[in-house]
């Protein structure tokens, strides 16, 4: 893992969490080496709500959702200014292990990813990780329901996860990814490799969740957004200083984002204008 | 074939193939068959000549060959259960320690441990200890192997010589000096085969790993082995196979005695050596049943080779990605 220090968090009374928000995201910069990839956002995402990321391709958004769980530390030459509370803890603080913040804080993929084992296995993987002392088969159970898959693989909960289709693979990551009850599910882009039908299920599965769930959507889908989320952050590129480099234009109630967008940029996206 | 020209416009470029294209095409796939064929020829009359020139043995010794341990060319006896057992014996032995360390080594290299540049310098060094020849092998067994081990073997006999594995002392060639540098020979394949299970694993799947909050270690042994894990195993197959095979470092440090023992400093026998050591001076009689020990070994082989490469294509089949 690359040397990857958070420069001084700039914690003040001023820009202290905002009550009901379980993650604030404040981004100064965020580098690849030289390359600034995003700079000046903000963002917080509040507890309950799906929080949904979009805007052009390279814009950054899912840089910002992977810099969450500091997933984004095991790429080199990654740098990150700025800060991101997780309740009132600086993710980014120096004496904070990356691998104990993914363990709280869910993660699913854009390509379904389980793992070449059992579809039990899978699920309990994270339990199993976490030294899980109680019913292991009844969290299985549990969080195979939750994920809305529990009727279709209950009798084959020994065959390997890779033999489900895509879609029913990508519920078998979501179920794996809350077996653990993290507080937060963070999805990046978790149906553009399904199809129709198999998405739907998905965005009806986010609705779910989000009960219980903290969810952070990144998609490249608008209507997706539109459909399933309550907050919307819209990001865009800025290609002025030769670079590209990711910002946030607006955030704001995904009807206000869709509908009534204070920004110039955000109309001409939401309009189609520019993908 | 002038029927598609008259779709086009006058200025069109698209044409045809002309004849030599045609021909060129038909004889280069006629020749790729007949190399495969070949291959495969080859392998059928090995396996038939041999075959063939073992029927007499045999039809003497029948299967009583492999269960007896006495070979006395004077008497016209022969039997081979001691050099199974010596090639079984050296060969576990050495796919023990060899595959520890061609799977470590595999892991070390293809995980980011080291800079790119001193990765690829050491998977180098890895590859060059394949190039050694056998002989050089022997000769650094028995002037540097097994003058290190014998210490070593001899104080382990005084103390836990109640242990069947210790129960001799090493005088000179034995199983374990001929079991490490078997070690060390088969090495470099578990090591690249492993390497290529290893990196064949999806980076997505690494990844979910991670955000599921594994340490590196973690992921390694919760994951990416258990995903590799036939591929590896195929690689412990295939450096099984060539440590099987094995002739003359193996001849040279082994002892060729043809003794049943449990003890890791007894001499013994394998059934390469035996061939390569008794050939050059054999009768007509023992000819016939070198032949047969000859085919006993081919197909132990031939038959742990299959099975390898059959482990292998299924890890790729399990993780969905094609590698050929």
């Amino acid at each position: 893992m690359s040397a990857i220090r958070a420069e001084k968090t700039r914690i003040t009374a001023a820009d202290a969490t905002p009550p009901g928000v379980v993650i604030d995201c404040r981004i100064d910069k965020i580098y690849y080496g030289d390359f600034v990839a995003v700079r000046d956002s903000h963002i917080p995402i509040e507890k309950g709500k799906i929080t949904s990321f979009i805007g052009p391709s390279g814009c950054g958004k899912s840089t910002v959702v992977r810099c969450l769980n500091r997933m984004n530390d095991l790429i080199k030459g990654f740098r990150f200014e700025g800060r991101v509370r997780f309740y009132d803890q600086d993710v980014y603080a120096p004496d904070v292990d990356p691998v104990i913040v993914r363990r709280h804080m869910g993660m699913v993929f854009q390509q379904p990813n389980p793992f070449s084992m059992s579809i039990f296995d899978n699920v309990a993987f994270g339990l199993r990780l976490n030294r899980y002392k109680g019913n292991l088969a009844e969290r299985v159970e549990h969080a195979l329901r939750r994920a809305a898959l529990w009727d279709e693989v209950k009798d084959k909960l020994k065959t390997n996860g890779l033999s489900l289709s895509g879609g029913q693979q990508q519920r078998l990551c979501i179920a794996r990814a809350i077996a653990t009850e993290p507080m937060v599910v963070l999805m990046d882009e978790p149906a553009s490799a399904l199809d129709p039908i198999a998405t739907r299920k998905i965005e009806e599965l986010m609705v779910e969740l989000k009960q219980k769930y903290t969810i952070a959507l990144v998609t490249h889908n608008m209507q997706q957004a539109l459909r399933v989320a309550d907050k919307t952050a819209f990001f865009s590129v800025d290609i002025s200083q030769d670079g590209r480099t990711g910002y946030l234009v607006e955030f704001g109630d995904t009807r206000q984002i869709f509908e009534d967008p204070k920004e110039q940029l955000t109309q001409e996206y939401i309009r189609g204008e520019f993908s | 074939m002038k029927r598609f020209e008259q779709f086009s416009a006058s200025d069109a470029i698209s044409g045809p193939p002309s004849k030599a294209d045609y021909w060129v095409d038909r004889s280069f796939r006629t020749v790729t068959h007949l190399c495969a064929w070949l291959i495969l020829a080859i392998v059928i009359a090995l396996l038939w000549q041999i075959g063939e020139k073992a029927i007499p043995a045999i039809r003497d010794y029948h299967l009583g060959f492999l269960t007896s341990a006495v070979w006395d060319a004077n008497k016209d006896q022969f039997g081979i259960l001691a050099e199974i057992w010596g090639t079984l014996y050296s060969s576990i032995l050495g796919l023990i320690i060899g595959g520890f360390f061609g799977v470590v080594m595999a892991i070390f290299l293809t995980q980011d441990f080291l800079p790119p540049l001193l990765a690829a310098f050491f998977r180098t060094i890895v590859e060059l200890l394949a190039a050694i020849p056998s002989v050089v092998y022997g000769l650094w067994g028995i002037f540097v192997v097994v003058p290190v081990l014998r210490p070593v073997a001899n104080w382990l006999n005084e103390t836990l010589g109640w242990i069947p594995l210790f129960s001799t002392t090493l005088s000179g060639p034995g199983l374990l000096p001929a079991a490490l540098v078997l070690a060390i020979m088969i090495l470099p394949t578990i090591a690249a085969v492993s390497q290529d299970a290893l990196r064949l694993v999806p980076y997505r799947t690494k990844e979910a790993a991670y955000g599921l909050g594994t340490t590196r270690w973690e992921a390694i042994l919760r994951v990416l082995l258990p995903t590799a894990s036939a591929g590896i195993f195929g690689a412990l197959v295939l450096g099984f196979g060539r440590a099987l095979g094995e002739t003359m470092a193996v001849a040279m440090l082994i002892g060729n005695s043809n003794q049943i023992t449990l003890s890791l400093f007894s001499p013994a026998n394998t059934l390469a050596a035996l061939l390569a050591l008794n050939f050059p001076e054999a009768g007509k009689v023992e000819v016939r049943a070198l032949m047969y020990a000859a085919l006993v070994l081919l197909l132990i082989t031939l038959l742990v080779n299959m099975l390898g490469t059959a482990l292998m294509h299924r890890t790729s089949k399990a993780l969905g990605v094609k590698t050929r």
